[in-house]
């Protein structure tokens, strides 16, 4: 029931503007009417959903005092038109898709308007997900709402922008009840409903082939499990045959782009049984063109562990010092190729380093077992226990 | 968007400024009170923002304790007057950029002191370790 309401959302706020309530009025209306239709249609549901949102909908705005310059509006917009024709309920939502993720929104404030007018969540359910308060949420979204009232929608919205917006929401993960993983898969689903726009299907792609092999990610305690220790019977390959599909389609239109290069990556670890049957070759390739397609150091960084697997970790090293410092994880890839090329003090070291400078508990708690299992080889721990250390499980 | 905390330290940190030397028990009650207001008004700009998460403030007074092993009692020290580090309280802000972050302790530690002249309090900021992303290969 809440995944359908949801996608009335979108909607609902389309037929408020065509009836001429401007977007941000609309929105808020939208949103209350969704708060009681949570709270309402479990005992009773209504025969006609859509109309029961548009109508409670639309009696929070005249309450507003909003509805009497929007029928003015409205009828001066009906007396301008030749005649009334179609509207397509898609290009609706494509329209609200481009006004949310407006490129004069940050992507902090386009992100969290995006899942309460497309996405059809609640403030509350898009705090929770981000660990703020309801009220600085509600904020964030009206500051969001005065920008786009004020910048106006004038040219055609830029695809890119939208994509860049649910790739954000698809890299957050989960936290809360709300898996914005999912949700971005699902917004990604309906944008190519939409249009036929090759990138579109890339990035729904690789978020359907990171997805399907999220429950071999963690431990069942929370732990990071990296690619190559993870149990790919696990995987869900449905998913991946999705991907793949979708990948392949993309790709067929030879207009390649970031998102289907990344794809492409995530599609051939995918069809591997092991870190050892994968065809790095293939993916160094990728990793080149991705590289050509962003210039991004981080690509630079990631394109090093492929070197490392196809010419070794001394040709690895050496296309890392082209890195620059600063990158996240570049000292984490350091430690990896030196464990490799047998430096294995060096390697420990590294990789107590990294984790220092981890960005998540997952991955500094990741490196700081790399790094006691190197010091075991290193150095047994009978023989003479180094200096004090951090005790087990502090941060 | 991160997370940062904004740490107040009654010691600890660089050497204060001039301005920030003289402790708010020997402040007129206006300044006190202009003081607390400039802080509730830091959390309101903000929160309006949409970039306030928490703000909490501690007692000066701890104690230090520790497990003793099984089946005994923890053992407690302290509390000492003379720890180099003491934390008067913190503000949690979730923003778009660690330059941003600066900007807000900052604007923090202009609160005025002694004469309305603003306290250019050291403000530590520290980045909260949050959730790996999904895409990493």
């Amino acid at each position: 029931m809440e995944a359908y309401l949801r996608e009335l959302i979108p909607r609902v706020i389309g037929v408020l503007v065509r009836r001429g309530a401007d977007f941000p009025a609309a929105e808020d209306a939208v949103q209350e009417a969704l708060v009681e239709a949570v709270r309402r249609w479990p005992d009773t549901t209504p025969d006609d959903p859509q109309g029961w949102l548009v109508t409670v909908a639309w009696r929070k705005l005249v309450d507003a005092g909003r509805a009497d310059s929007a029928r003015r509006a409205r009828e001066a917009r009906a007396a301008d038109r030749r005649g009334p024709g179609p509207v397509r309920q898609e290009d609706d939502t494509l329209q609200l898709l481009f006004l949310c993720c407006h490129p004069a929104l940050t992507p902090a404030s386009a992100v969290p308007l995006t899942l309460r007018a497309v996405g059809g969540l609640t403030t509350r359910q898009i705090a929770d997900a981000y660990i703020v308060p309801e009220a600085t949420m509600a904020q964030r979204i009206s500051r969001a709402k005065r920008t786009v009232a004020r910048e106006g929608i004038g040219a055609p919205g830029d695809l890119r922008d939208v994509l860049s917006v649910l790739y954000l929401i698809f890299n957050q993960g989960y936290s809360g009840d709300v898996d914005l993983a999912a949700e971005a898969i699902r917004l990604a689903r309906t944008l190519r409903g939409l249009t036929d726009d090759a990138e579109v299907a890339g990035l729904l792609a690789l978020m359907l082939l990171h997805h399907a092999r999220r429950g071999a990610r963690w431990t069942e305690s929370g732990a990071l499990v990296t690619l190559a220790e993870q149990d790919r019977a696990r995987w869900d390959t449905a998913l991946i045959a999705e991907g793949v599909d979708v990948l392949q389609a993309a790709l067929a239109q030879g207009r390649l782009g970031e998102y289907q290069a990344q794809a492409a990556i995530a599609a051939l670890h995918c069809d591997a049984t092991s870190t050892e049957e994968t065809d790095w070759a293939q993916i160094l390739e990728w990793f080149d063109e991705l590289l050509r397609l962003t210039a991004s150091p981080v690509v630079a960084l990631n394109r090093v562990m492929a070197v490392g697997h196809v010419d070794g970790p001394q040709v690895g090293l050496a296309a890392l010092a082209a890195v620059p410092e600063g990158v996240p994880r570049r000292t984490a890839v350091a430690a990896w190729l030196r464990e490799r090329a047998g430096e294995l003090e060096r390697a420990r070291d590294l990789y107590a380093e990294a984790a220092s400078l981890a960005a998540s508990t997952a991955e500094r708690d990741h490196l700081r077992v790399q790094a006691a299992r190197l010091g075991q080889s290193v150095e047994p721990p009978e023989r003479s226990p180094r200096g004090r250390s951090h005790p087990a499980g502090w941060p | 968007m991160a997370k940062f905390l904004l740490l107040k330290h009654y010691r600890g940190g660089p050497d204060q400024m001039p301005s920030a030397q003289t402790p708010m028990d020997r402040w007129a009650p206006d300044e006190v009170s202009a003081h607390i207001a400039y802080m509730n008004h830091v959390a309101d700009v903000l929160g309006e923002r949409g970039e306030f998460v928490d703000a909490q403030a501690l007692s000066p007074e701890g104690t230090f304790v520790r497990y003793d092993g099984e089946g005994r009692r923890p053992v407690t020290d302290g509390p000492f007057a003379e720890t180099k580090d003491l934390i008067a309280g913190w503000m949690v802000i979730d923003v778009e950029s660690v330059e941003r972050a600066h900007e807000a302790a900052a604007f923090l530690s202009a609160a005025p002191g002694q004469g309305g002249v603003p306290l250019q309090e050291w403000i530590e900021v520290r980045p909260f370790l949050e959730a790996p992303p999904t895409v990493t290969d």
